[in-house]
């Protein structure tokens, strides 16, 4: 089953085309990583599929959420079913005086009623979000006392406390020590095995080949889309990246390293 | 968890209990002291001296700083930018052109002081100063193209009220009234606060508040980004263009009762924040407070450093406040400010 659908999507940035006329269908309750050397639209194509890319002159196209048009949903419905991250999105002075717990219950925002205080529920998909991120005992502290990797952490958790059917992830591993690292794997695989779908984009090759499926792009194209452990998939990604990487099996997973 | 929502109104009840303080020192203060407060019962001059005088400008000049630090911190929140303040944004020189506009339009017709007419002045002078400020604010956003770059932001707005500030000359020249009129208005002036005064503002600052505190998810959305406050679903722009309203009206009233006020919605929100960690429906709460503490405390100074006479309390904000933002600036605290 399709969980997230992209049809003639092309997009324009400052006149210049960025994307060139997209088709994708993402599977449901997959985990679906995005590969790609830099500039190759992964970001704006990430954006366009959790409907926050504005239309402007020169982008066409549509993006289908259960087989429904994206753009006819209501904002809230939207913010409720896709969750979305972004890369570096705490780089304002203005984040710092926010408390972990608050970042958090942003999360919650779109399942609540306009000023009504947060419910049963609200707090216990915020705890359960920062325990998953590992970011709970620090729920109290304000995020400018936090490292980078910390604040990385409650970003996350603010996405996951949407508990929405899709979750869009924009490089999530920035920051992130190879321990911390492993645990977003494991919370990526964990997600998709509760039958949400996982959209990731990623520089980490090693950590995109755990996924499900992987989807090649360069220069504003979609080159390729198949399984991880699909030989053509890998031949796709070396080929993108000038075969300056090779994919192996080591210890039962499939890692990128440079030639 | 209950934890740093008590320490918020920890600080909240401290600075409305300060607040109150001062303005019972505030009802002593004047060429006949306290004499005047314990003489209350049986002297009507001292009644009214004490009740048509003391008390609303005392209370006038907590209001005004009360609307200044939540059009601050409305302000730092919706441009992302701790530097963001009706002053520095030029939203203040905007509401004066308006104010002087009004001054000349409707300024004689008002004159005759009947109270009906000096209700119609304050609403109407409130009025037009929220124009001149919605105005300047739009013009700064346009000069800057965006909020994202701090210098362009604040050299937008220097440039916004320099120019207006011209204009705001050209419009009192045309009459010596006018002149009269503003001359108290351009260095921030609470001696003229009335009752009149004091309800425009307190019924503009519960108006704001209600309203901010409305909007105040949209401010902590931004906080983490544009791109991330779209993904929860709000509906920015007319979030946003209700918090300029906000910012305006909040600005506005001050503006068009005591004038400029320099540097306390700068101040406030900055206190605040090095005290307390709170979301922006804190922080817009904290901030009235203390930029109502703020101004009362700077006007009670101003009344008694070289009494009889008095200072104009812009003045000594100005003073104050700039010393203020200069340490800020060096204990580097304006982070991010400098991108």
């Amino acid at each position: 089953m399709t969980a997230l659908e992209a049809r003639g999507v092309t997009v324009a940035l400052g006149g210049v085309e960025v994307l060139h006329d997209i088709d994708l269908a993402l599977a449901a309750g997959r985990w679906t990583s995005i590969v790609g050397p830099n500039g190759a639209g992964k970001s704006t194509l990430l954006r366009v599929l959790a409907g926050l890319h504005p239309g402007r002159a020169g982008s066409r196209g549509e993006v289908r959420l259960g087989g429904a048009p994206l753009a006819a949903l209501p904002g809230r419905e939207r913010a409720r079913r896709l969750s979305w991250l972004g890369q570096g999105g705490a780089g304002d002075a203005g984040a710092d005086d926010l408390r972990v717990h608050d970042i958090a219950m942003l999360g919650r925002l779109p399942h609540q009623r306009w000023l009504a205080a947060p419910s049963a529920a609200d707090h216990a998909a915020v705890e359960r979000a920062l325990r998953e991120t590992q970011a709970w005992d620090w729920r109290d502290r304000p995020l400018g006392e936090l490292s980078g990797g910390e604040r990385q952490r409650v970003l996350l958790a603010r996405a996951l406390a949407v508990e929405a059917e899709v979750v869009l992830m924009d490089e999530p591993l920035a920051n992130l020590d190879p321990p911390h690292q492993a645990d977003w794997m494991r919370s990526a695989r964990a997600l998709a095995d509760r039958g949400r779908t996982v959209i990731s984009v990623l520089h980490e090759l090693s950590v995109a080949l755990a996924a499900d499926a992987l989807v090649v792009m360069a220069r504003g194209r979609v080159v390729h889309h198949g399984g991880c452990d699909d030989p053509v998939t890998h031949a796709a990604l070396e080929s993108v990246f000038d075969q300056r990487v090779a994919v192996h099996r080591v210890a039962g997973q499939w890692i990128a390293l440079p030639r | 968890m209950s934890d740093p929502r008590r320490r918020v109104r920890v600080v909240g009840g401290a600075v409305l209990l300060l607040s109150c303080a001062l303005l019972l020192v505030g009802l002593g203060i004047g060429s006949t002291g306290f004499a005047s407060v314990f003489a209350l019962r049986d002297d009507p001059v001292a009644l009214q001296i004490v009740w048509d005088i003391r008390l609303p400008r005392t209370l006038g000049a907590w209001l005004a700083g009360a609307l200044l630090g939540l059009s601050g911190a409305v302000a730092q929140g919706l441009f992302r930018n701790p530097l963001a303040d009706p002053y520095l944004l030029g939203s203040a020189s905007g509401a004066l052109l308006g104010v002087a506009f009004a001054l000349l339009l409707f300024g004689q017709a008002a004159a005759g002081a009947s109270p009906a007419a000096q209700w119609a002045l304050r609403l109407g002078l409130t009025g037009a100063a929220f124009v001149g400020a919605v105005v300047a604010v739009l013009l700064t956003l346009a000069l800057a193209r965006g909020v994202q770059q701090t210098l362009r932001l604040l050299l937008a707005g220097v440039i916004v009220g320099v120019v207006l500030g011209a204009l705001k000359d050209l419009v009192t020249i045309q009459s010596a009234d006018i002149l009269v009129a503003l001359t108290g208005f351009m260095l921030g002036n609470t001696g003229l606060v009335g009752w009149s005064a004091c309800a425009a503002m307190a019924g503009c600052a519960v108006l704001c508040l209600v309203a901010g505190r409305l909007l105040a998810p949209v401010l902590d959305g931004l906080a983490l980004g544009e791109a991330t406050a779209a993904s929860l679903g709000l509906p920015l722009g007319a979030m946003r263009a209700a918090l300029v309203a906000v910012l305006a009206l909040a600005t506005g009233a001050a503006v068009a009762q005591t004038g400029l006020i320099a540097f306390v919605g700068l101040a406030a929100p900055h206190l605040v924040r090095s005290v307390v960690k709170t979301t922006h429906a804190g922080l817009i709460v904290l901030s009235s407070a203390m930029g109502g503490l703020l101004l009362m405390a700077a006007d009670l100074l101003a009344r008694w450093l070289i009494a009889p006479q008095e200072l104009p309390v812009g003045v000594l904000t100005a003073l104050l406040g700039g010393g203020y933002l200069l340490w800020l600036m060096r204990r580097g605290a304006l982070r991010g400010a400098a991108r």
